[in-house]
């Protein structure tokens, strides 16, 4: 389709939520399915009519006829009671002009109303500003196609019910936390797919970085934003060093750093170096300094784990101490520069805190392992496997579980 | 997160309910698939026939053996699941008390994490 229209993919990506989002601040967030169809309606206009008649300005001929067709929906739409009203708004003026992009992130805040659950935030968002299909998100999720519609539509009947509404370009500060969350989950899910092997959806994935572009383009000015999306290019530059044969986890200190993705990982430094930190850096950018300091290194040996021992430290703080598995991080980061026995105390204490952090087991078992407490570790290791549900990391914990015998 | 939510039952427990709480445990029942799709947590859910009706397969000398009956001689069998999916654990346990069987002496429900899942293409 592309070749026809002369218009790529990535332009079709940004211009689709790009009109949504105009068109759900003009009619408001309550006309969700309407609105969406109607951009739909335009998309397929644009598709047969812009290989013939390309437009000066593709954002503004979708945004018009996106409201023609909105307009030829409700008018259309005669078993709907409040027609009336809603034909009375059509002739409601734009809210303000919004500079390019502002729309798009406006819709992603939309999407990631902090009211609606994060499993919906993250369903509504995939659906209504990356464009996939319900197939499609229900396909990355291993879901039926019914849990992930009815997720969409109980959203979308939030956002109708809320009285908020659209939210307004001064309020983009405020509402940005749940964005950036929503699509750190995403990531992180794309990467670590707890319903099982392979432990990496490449779809979801490529959405997250889209989204987290975009957000980036929208607000140039936010350390956070910077900090996510280099944290996701660094990220994703691990995955072809990630994944080894049968679909086996290989484990960062084991990877073969040759076979990370360049153009990623310097685009996610040039991203860092460009940033200039406030005077209390996020959790986002601090996260990202740390996959930075990974990905200057050429080996864990010659990693500079007193600094990551520090980011993580700055990142416990930031985040108010409430995320036990940044202090599990501090720790084995701690490891690397005093030795596995002198924090196994630490370790232990955290565990008390917290008998249901994921992974203790997995540190616990490799810290004895590396200080020579062999029975220990394979106890570890057992525990571990049992407590870990996802199948990649399984079979690692096997894998170290069975050399530790061997040894 | 995936959970299966196993419901655990006890023919001689079955056999002794009442016809009205067998109609609340059908009503329950259907109220809490009800809820569980209006809320997108749904996903599926099955009963399975009486253990008379199992067959067991397992290694043989050369080849499988296939014998009639449970897998083990137990008061209490699997009786069907539910397959959801959850914010978190706490959440599938909330929801695990939801169920009618939760409220009948010697009837059970068990929470465990799903690892693996491929639903297939529709």
């Amino acid at each position: 389709m592309s070749a026809r229209t002369g218009v790529d993919e990535g332009l079709w990506r940004e211009l689709a939520p790009q009109t949504l989002g105009r068109l759900l601040r003009t009619y408001g967030s309550a006309q969700f399915d309407v609105c969406e169809d109607a951009v739909q309606d335009a998309l397929l206009d644009a598709h047969r009519q812009w290989a013939t008649r390309p437009p000066d300005d593709p954002q503004a001929w979708l945004t018009a006829t996106a409201r023609r067709r909105y307009v030829d929906r409700v008018r259309s739409d005669v078993r709907r009671r409040d027609r009336e009203d809603r034909v009375a708004r059509l002739d409601a003026p734009l809210a303000g002009k919004a500079a390019r992009g502002d729309d798009a992130l406006l819709l992603l805040q939309l999407c990631c109303h902090p009211d609606l659950p994060r499993s919906a935030q993250v369903a509504l968002t995939l659906r209504a500003v990356a464009g996939l299909t319900t197939a499609q998100i229900a396909n990355a999720y291993q879901l039926p196609e019914t849990t992930i519609a009815q997720r969409i539509t109980r959203a979308k009947r939030r956002l109708a019910d809320d009285g908020s509404g659209f939210p307004r370009p001064e309020h983009t500060g405020e509402r940005l936390g749940p964005v950036l969350d929503v699509l750190y989950v995403m990531l992180t899910e794309a990467h670590h797919t707890t319903s099982g092997a392979p432990a990496r959806d490449a779809d979801l994935a490529a959405e997250a970085i889209h989204l987290a572009r975009l957000l980036r383009q929208a607000s140039p000015q936010s350390t956070e934003v910077a900090g996510l999306l280099a944290l996701m290019l660094l990220t994703e530059a691990r995955h072809p060093a990630r994944v080894g044969p049968l679909d086996r986890l290989v484990p960062l200190d084991e990877q073969d750093r040759t076979r990370w993705d360049r153009a990623l990982v310097d685009e996610g430094l040039a991203l860092l170096d460009a940033v200039v930190p406030g005077a209390s850096p996020g959790p986002y950018l601090l996260q990202a300094c740390i996959a930075g300091v990974h990905a200057r290194a050429t080996d864990t040996a010659s990693t500079d784990w007193a600094e990551i021992q520090v980011l993580y430290a700055l990142l416990e703080r930031a985040t108010g101490g409430r995320n036990p598995t940044i202090s599990l991080n501090r720790i084995v980061a701690q490891a690397m520069n005093t030795g596995p026995e002198a924090v196994l105390a630490s370790l232990d204490a955290l565990a008390a805190a917290h008998p249901r952090l994921p992974r203790v087991d997995a540190v616990r078992a490799h810290l004895l392992e590396r200080a020579g407490r062999t029975a220990e570790a394979a106890s570890a290791y057992r525990r571990a496997i049992a407590a870990t549900v996802n199948v990649a990391e399984q079979r690692h914990l096997r894998e170290r579980l069975r050399r530790l015998g061997d040894g | 997160m995936k959970y299966v939510i196993l419901m655990q039952v006890d023919p001689a427990v079955l056999e002794q309910l009442t016809p009205e709480q067998q109609q609340v445990i059908g009503e329950g029942h259907s109220a809490f698939i009800a809820a569980t799709k209006e809320s997108g947590e749904f996903v599926a859910t099955q009963a399975l026939g009486d253990p008379s009706r199992s067959k067991v397969v397992r290694a043989g000398g050369d080849r499988p053996e296939v014998t009639d009956g449970p897998f083990v001689e137990a008061k209490e069998f699997m009786g069907g699941f539910y397959l959801l999916d959850v914010e978190d654990e706490a959440r599938a346990v909330e929801l695990a008390t939801q169920i009618p069987d939760a409220r009948i002496p010697g009837l059970a429900l068990e929470v465990r994490p799903v690892v693996f899942a491929d639903l297939g293409d529709g």
